[in-house]
C-alpha cells in the first residue's frame, strides 16, 4: 500500500484523513463492494429459496393434520432455537465431511440461509392466513370454493398486507447476518474490511474505525430503507383495517 | 324412499328436496342437535324459531356441511350425503345458497366480483352469461349503481341483499337464511326482509333462522320450533302463531311480542 495523504496538514486531521484514505487506496474500495455484493446475493438468493418454500410450508401449516403441523413446527423451532452461527457451521463443517460431500461456502450459506427464511416465512405466512376470520372461509366454502380457492381467493388476497412487511424485515434481517458469512471463508464485505485492516495494521492503526465505519454505512443503506418501506406498508395495513 | 315414509311429515306430494333423519350433533359432551328429523319439500318456505341457545343456527350450518354432525343422515334431492364428507358438500354448497348474519362479503373485492367469483370460479360459467345474470339480479334489488363499489361503501342492508344477490347468482336450489338481518341496524331490517318475502312469493325453497316474528308468521309456510335441541313443535306459520300445542312455544312468543301489545 502506498501512503496516501500529505503530512503537513496538523496532527489529528492527517491520522483521520489517513485511516479513511485505506478506503480508495488500489481496489479496496471496489473490493469492498463486491464483497457487499457476495452478501446481497447471498441473502437474496436465500429468500428466493426460502420464500416460495416457506409459503407453502405455512399454507401446510393451518390444514388440521396433526403429524404434519407437529412437523412443520418443530422445523421452525429448529431454527428458532438453534443460533444461526452453528447452523452454518453445522451445515459448513460437520455435514460435509460425515457426508463425504465437498461444498462451497456460497452454496452452504445459500442453503442454510434458505432453510431459515423458509421456516421464518412459514410462520409469517401462518399468522397472517389465520388472522382471516371464519366468517370469511365459511362464505368461501358457502360458495362451494376447494381449500385452493378458499386460499387463492380469500385467505392471501386478506392477509398479504399483513405478510410483506413482516417479509420485507425478515429480508433486512437477513441482509444483516450474513455477517456470518465471514466465518465460513466466504469472501463477504466483513471479510474484505478485515484484509483491508491486517494490510494497514503498520501503516494506518486507525483503519478499523473507517473501515467498520464505512461497512456499517454500507449495511445502513441497504437495510433503511427496507425497515421504512416495511414500517410504512404497515401503518398502510393498520390504516386499510381500521376503515 | 323408505325411510321417509316411516316418519309422517307436514311435507306433501313428492320427494322431499332435503329430508333430515336423526341429526345429532354434539360438541365434546355437549348436545345441541338431538335427533332432529324433518323434510323440506321444493318451494317450500321453513323457518327455524327457538331461544337463543336453542341449536338453530347450529341446525342450518348442519344443512350447508359447515358443522360436522355426530349422528343422522341427509338427503338432497333423494341422495344420501355422506357424513362430514366435505368433497360431497362441496358438490352440494353449489346447489345450497347461505346468507350469514355477518354478510360476509369479501371486502377486497367489488360488488361484482363478489357476485362473480362463485359462478366462474367454482362452477365455471362463462362470465358474459354469469355478468348478464349479476345484472338483473342487480337491477332486482336496485343496488346496479353499487357494481363497481367495495362493500365497505355499502350501508348494512346493502351488503346484505348483495350477500343474497351473490348466493342467488350460483342458482341454488334451496337458500338457508342463517338470522341475516340480526346485525342489521333497524331501518336496514325492512328492506332485506322485504327481498326474502319476495323470493318466497316466487317459490324459492327456503330454510329461515330469524328473530323477526311478524316477518316470520308472513312468511313461513311451516314453522320448526326448537328447544335445547329437540324440535318442540312443527306446524304450519298460521297455526303456529295462533295456536302454539305447547307452554313453551307460549312463552317464546309472548317473549317476542312487542313492548306493551295486549
Amino acid at each position: 500500500m502506498e501512503p496516501s495523504v500529505m503530512t503537513d496538514a496538523s496532527g489529528a486531521a492527517v491520522t483521520l484523513a489517513s485511516g479513511a484514505s485505506v478506503l480508495f487506496t488500489g481496489d479496496n474500495f471496489t473490493r469492498l463492494l463486491a464483497g457487499l455484493g457476495t452478501s446481497v446475493t447471498v441473502a437474496g438468493l436465500a429468500l428466493v429459496v426460502g420464500i416460495p418454500l416457506g409459503i407453502v410450508l405455512g399454507a401446510l401449516r393451518i390444514l388440521r393434520n396433526p403429524v404434519l403441523r407437529a412437523v412443520l413446527r418443530l422445523y421452525l423451532e429448529f431454527f428458532r432455537i438453534v443460533p444461526t452461527l452453528v447452523i452454518l457451521f453445522l451445515a459448513y463443517y460437520i455435514l460435509p465431511r460425515e457426508l463425504g460431500v465437498q461444498v462451497d461456502g456460497v452454496t452452504v450459506a445459500v442453503v442454510a440461509f434458505g432453510l431459515w427464511v423458509a421456516a421464518e416465512i412459514s410462520d409469517i405466512v401462518r399468522g397472517a392466513l389465520i388472522s382471516v376470520s371464519d366468517h370469511q372461509v365459511d362464505a368461501g366454502k358457502a360458495l362451494g370454493m376447494n381449500g385452493l380457492q378458499i386460499l387463492w381467493y380469500v385467505r392471501i388476497p386478506q392477509s398479504i398486507n399483513l405478510m410483506v412487511p413482516a417479509t420485507i424485515n425478515l429480508a433486512a434481517r437477513v441482509i444483516m447476518t450474513t455477517s456470518l458469512l465471514l466465518l465460513i471463508s466466504v469472501i463477504d464485505v466483513i471479510t474484505v474490511g478485515q484484509q483491508i485492516m491486517e494490510a494497514n495494521r503498520m501503516t494506518h492503526p486507525d483503519a478499523a474505525f473507517w473501515v467498520y465505519g464505512f461497512i456499517f454505512f454500507l449495511y445502513f443503506i441497504i437495510c433503511w430503507p427496507l425497515a421504512m418501506i416495511a414500517k410504512a406498508l404497515e401503518k398502510r395495513a393498520k390504516e386499510r383495517n381500521n376503515g | 324412499m323408505a325411510e321417509a315414509e316411516i316418519e309422517t311429515t307436514a311435507a306433501g306430494e313428492g320427494e322431499p328436496l332435503l329430508s333430515v333423519r336423526h341429526l345429532r350433533k354434539a360438541y365434546g359432551d355437549h348436545e345441541v342437535l338431538k335427533d332432529v328429523s324433518f323434510d323440506v319439500r321444493r318451494g317450500q318456505v321453513l323457518v327455524l324459531l327457538g331461544p337463543s341457545g336453542s341449536g338453530k343456527s347450529t341446525l342450518i350450518r348442519c344443512l350447508n356441511g359447515l358443522e360436522t354432525i355426530q349422528g343422522g343422515e341427509i338427503r338432497f334431492k333423494g341422495e344420501l350425503v355422506p357424513n362430514n364428507n366435505e368433497k360431497a358438500w362441496r358438490r352440494l354448497r353449489t346447489q345450497i345458497g347461505m346468507v350469514f348474519q355477518s354478510y360476509d362479503l369479501f371486502p377486497n373485492l367489488t360488488v361484482a366480483r363478489n357476485i362473480e367469483l362463485g359462478p366462474t370460479k367454482v362452477q365455471k360459467r362463462p362470465k358474459a352469461e354469469v355478468d348478464e345474470q349479476m345484472d338483473r339480479l342487480l337491477a332486482d334489488v336496485q343496488l346496479s349503481e353499487y357494481k363497481d363499489a367495495y362493500p365497505r361503501e355499502l350501508s348494512g342492508g346493502q351488503k346484505q341483499r348483495i350477500a343474497i344477490v351473490r348466493a342467488l347468482a350460483m342458482n341454488p336450489e334451496l337458500m338457508l337464511f342463517d338470522e341475516v338481518t340480526a346485525s342489521l341496524d333497524p331501518e336496514m331490517v325492512r328492506e332485506v326482509l322485504e327481498l326474502m318475502l319476495r323470493l318466497a312469493r316466487r317459490h324459492m325453497t327456503m330454510i329461515v333462522v330469524t328473530h323477526e316474528m311478524e316477518f316470520a308468521r308472513r312468511v313461513a309456510d311451516t314453522v320448526m320450533f326448537l328447544e335445547n335441541g329437540v324440535i318442540l313443535e312443527r306446524q304450519s306459520g298460521d297455526e303456529f302463531f295462533t295456536h302454539p300445542a305447547t307452554d313453551r312455544a307460549r312463552n317464546f312468543l309472548e317473549s317476542m311480542s312487542p313492548v306493551g301489545a295486549e
